[in-house]
């Protein structure tokens, strides 16, 4: 049976299909719909981890052990686990592993756009892409057989524009894991003590390795040769094969499809080269394919024509196309450029009810530089808040402030991590703050799940990826456990408790953290407590006190306020979620509490 | 019966565009054609700008739309519509909501929300046939706003030659049982706004 899947949910229907055992992931935007889809199946364990590199670590224990096992990450997560990467790469396994790096061309989602193949190259791990959902799936099982074959970690990338178009699927009925008995552990120090002796006999049989899969790579079904017209012949991959196979439509071109991008096949490149009298690489980033044929000795055109940087499309493709010559001016697609008005921008902003509002609004106030991490409060940056300063991948807002501190800058200086990212990568940096002894006031923005990538559990929750019960680790011990001398944890929602906390921080000359605590407003249990609140018209002053906080469910009404002229202002039901931060902010009392709406009971539980 | 047919659906984050996509693309798969869809997750959907590329053909390759080849544009909020139109193929059929969300730079008095005389007469250099939809108002008849993406699909399919039970059945499939009464008739109300109106 056919069915649209995801590239992401057709490479859970590919691990699940192929005997994967066990699965280990952190969630990330492109990524994290593969362990969602893979969790609920029969027969498989799969877990959140912590952050990347203990995923990886996790799917090589279980390869190890003789069981099929898939590590997923974000293209950035490769580089928390690039070390566990390499000496994967150095043991090889028992079992097949398969390592997916979802890569974000365009950084829809990310801080940076870096090409993962070259982490292929660099580990000496074949890499494999898919160019739609079905590949996405059969690319799996095929990435474990060459596992096995070869005795290596294999890299599955596939880039945002896979993970999350849907393309149809034969979806797989059975599982074949009848190649693989119970789990067994065999010991080979060897191969697996990677001390330098050892190590020093593993390099030359991975660099032996390679050549194999090169040959390998030149009958492999996925690299796909596909004749046209000889005059321009298109070496290509991913999303970019789709792209340019719609701008090069029937026999314009020839093609060569490259379903493994690491290692090359030399002499298919080279007679598909020899058959046509142009040759040019469509690839999206990095010109890596290119720079591969190039010393290989064989001439071909790409990053000359097409974009480095962002995401290919078939318009880029396109013009880049008939600026080249490579197309007809007549190919031009006929498009109008209408006269428009300015457009005002529509940005991701912070949600109704979002605790993550009040924390700013009080940084903002307190004028406190604050170095942001990664999760939905980076959006702090933009205008309203305008009150992150710093943010540049997961973990690094505690240590930017211990290492701003101890450049003798005296203002005292504020990381701003979410509780996910705390377990991910913040703990060492902590640590590091008490050991070293800075004056970092670290706020813990605790709102009890992994946000931004959509509710995912984590340590501190208590459930597990497959929703089995477990501890829910708790902040204020392990904070002080870790020599932090002063911890507070406050509501997110009350304002003042929040200022209270941090200025009571700033008058202390040492390291401090603030769990500052409150469920996100779109997890289902939060929603069920919604309680619009009012503005009482006749008390507004239209001072727009309540607009600046940035809540989208805050507008302005028709009504004008007689002394200065300007619209009072006005809440829509459909989107307040009762937080009363506009009530806590308000001057003139105008924003009624839930309890004064709908009776102190009702109202102070939901509050 | 395969005659290539790309839409592009916009809307705000939280609005229900992804869901309207998904069902506009089974029917597609449904009716016989090859479909690809397209859309991009995570800050998006935070009450940012959300697009969802949809295609039906005989054979898809780029699951991306190329500029000024969508047939159909599909606005959940008027402003997307305006932010998107020169995707639209001239002559392509634009159809948009009546409804309006101010993004917070509006909120906050920096930027002017365009008014519909500008929005119109921008349509009208693109777009062969535009199709205004008072879709909130129509769904907050029916009793809940919420539906008002599938009043717009409603109004979509009066366009298309796929047969109306295709719809119902993967309405049927896509939205929770308890809710499945209210979106079929969500959907019907959206052919009767069109097919009344024209």
């Amino acid at each position: 049976m056919k069915r649209l899947l995801s590239g992401n949910e057709a490479i859970a229907y590919g691990a699940w299909e192929s005997g994967v055992r066990v699965a280990a992931a952190y969630p990330g935007t492109p990524s994290t719909e593969i362990l969602e889809t893979l969790a609920p199946m029969p027969n498989v364990y799969a877990e959140w981890c912590p952050n990347e590199k203990v995923a990886l670590d996790v799917a090589i224990g279980a390869a190890y052990a003789g069981s099929r096992a898939m590590a997923v990450m974000k293209h950035v997560g490769l580089n928390v686990a690039a070390d566990a990467f390499f000496y994967a790469s150095m043991t090889g396994v028992e079992a097949g592993l398969v390592i997916v790096s979802a890569d974000d061309p365009q950084m829809h989602s990310s801080q940076n756009e870096q090409d993962n193949r070259r982490y292929a190259k660099f580990a000496r791990v074949p890499c494999l892409e898919p160019t739609d959902s079905q590949e996405a799936k059969d690319l799996v099982g095929v990435a474990l057989e060459i596992s096995e074959r070869f005795d290596t970690p294999v890299l599955l990338r596939p880039t945002t524009r896979i993970c999350h178009s849907s393309t149809p699927v034969e979806i797989p009925e059975e599982r074949h894991d009848s190649w693989q008995g119970p789990p067994k552990y065999r010991i080979d120090t060897t191969k697996y003590v990677m001390v330098p002796a050892n190590a020093r006999k593993r390099h030359p049989v991975i660099e032996e390795r390679i050549v194999r899969l090169s040959q390998f790579a030149e009958t492999f079904p996925y690299n796909v040769v596909e004749m046209g017209g000889t005059r321009l012949g298109i070496i290509t991959h991913g999303a970019a094969y789709q792209y340019a196979k719609e701008v090069f439509p029937g026999d314009q071109a020839s093609f060569l499809k490259l379903g493994m991008t690491y290692p090359l096949p030399r002499k298919l490149i080279a007679d598909f080269a020899a058959q046509v009298d142009r040759l040019i690489v469509v690839e999206e980033l990095d010109p890596f394919i290119e720079e591969e044929i190039r010393l290989m000795g064989i001439e071909c055109e790409g990053k000359s024509i097409f974009p480095m940087v962002g995401e290919l499309s078939p318009l880029i493709v396109r013009q880049c196309a008939i600026e080249a010559g490579l197309l007809p001016q007549s190919a031009q697609v006929e498009a109008v450029s209408p006269e428009k008005p300015p457009l005002p921008p529509r940005p991701p902003i912070l949600c109704p009810g979002c605790p993550h509002r009040a924390t700013f609004t009080v940084t903002k106030k307190l004028k406190l530089v604050v170095n942001g991490d990664i999760g939905c409060y980076t959006l702090a940056f933009l205008p309203p808040q305008e009150a992150l300063h710093t943010c540049g991948c997961m973990g690094a807002s505690i240590g930017v402030a211990h290492g701003i501190a101890k450049a003798g800058i005296q203002q005292r200086h504020v990381a701003a991590i979410g509780d996910s990212t705390f377990f991910h990568t913040g703990m060492p940096a902590l640590l590091n703050v008490a050991y070293n002894q800075s004056n970092t006031i670290t706020l813990i923005l605790d709102n009890r799940t992994t946000a931004m990538t959509g509710h995912q559990q984590h340590p501190g929750t208590g459930k597990t990826l497959q929703m089995k019960d477990t501890i829910a680790v708790e902040f204020e011990p392990l904070v002080r456990a870790m020599g932090i001398p002063h911890v507070t944890t406050v509501d997110a929602y009350k304002i003042k408790e929040v200022e209270t906390a941090l200025k009571e921080a700033l008058e202390r000359d040492e390291p401090s953290t603030i769990i500052v605590r409150r469920e996100c407003a779109l997890l289902p249990e939060v929603r069920r407590t919604y309680k619009p609140l009012k503005v009482d018209r006749s008390k507004c002053i239209a001072c727009w006190t309540c607009l600046r906080t940035g809540c989208p469910a805050l507008r302005k009404s028709d009504e004008i306020y007689e002394k200065n002229k300007r619209e009072k202002s006005d809440i829509d039901p459909l989107l307040c979620t009762g937080c009363e931060l506009c009530a806590q902010v308000c001057p003139a009392e105008a924003i009624q509490f839930r309890a004064q709406l709908y009776g102190s009971e009702e109202g102070q539980e939901a509050g | 019966m395969t005659q290539k047919t790309d839409f592009l659906l916009a809307g705000v984050g939280g609005q229900g565009t992804l869901l309207a996509s998904n069902i506009l693309a089974e029917v597609g798969l449904r009716a016989g054609y090859d479909v690809k869809k397209s859309e991009v997750h995570g800050m998006a959907q935070r009450g940012g700008s959300v697009t969802s590329h949809v295609r039906w053909a005989e054979k898809v390759y780029s699951p991306l739309i190329g500029q000024g080849e969508v047939d159909y544009l599909v606005a959940f909020e008027r402003l997307e519509a305006l932010r998107y139109i020169e995707q639209l193929r001239p002559g392509g059929t634009l159809l948009v909501s009546e409804h309006g969300i101010p993004p917070i730079s509006v909120t906050a008095g920096k930027d002017q929300y365009p008014t519909t005389e500008q929005m119109i007469h921008t349509f009208d250099q693109v777009a062969g046939t535009v199709i205004w939809i008072p879709s909130i108002k129509l769904a907050e008849e029916l009793g809940n706003a919420r539906v008002h993406n599938i009043i717009m699909l409603g109004a979509l399919s009066t366009q298309l030659n796929v047969e109306e039970q295709v719809w119902l059945e993967i309405i049927e499939q896509r939205v929770p049982a308890r809710f499945i009464e209210l979106n079929k008739k969500a959907f019907q109300r959206g052919r009767e706004v069109v097919t009344g109106h024209q």
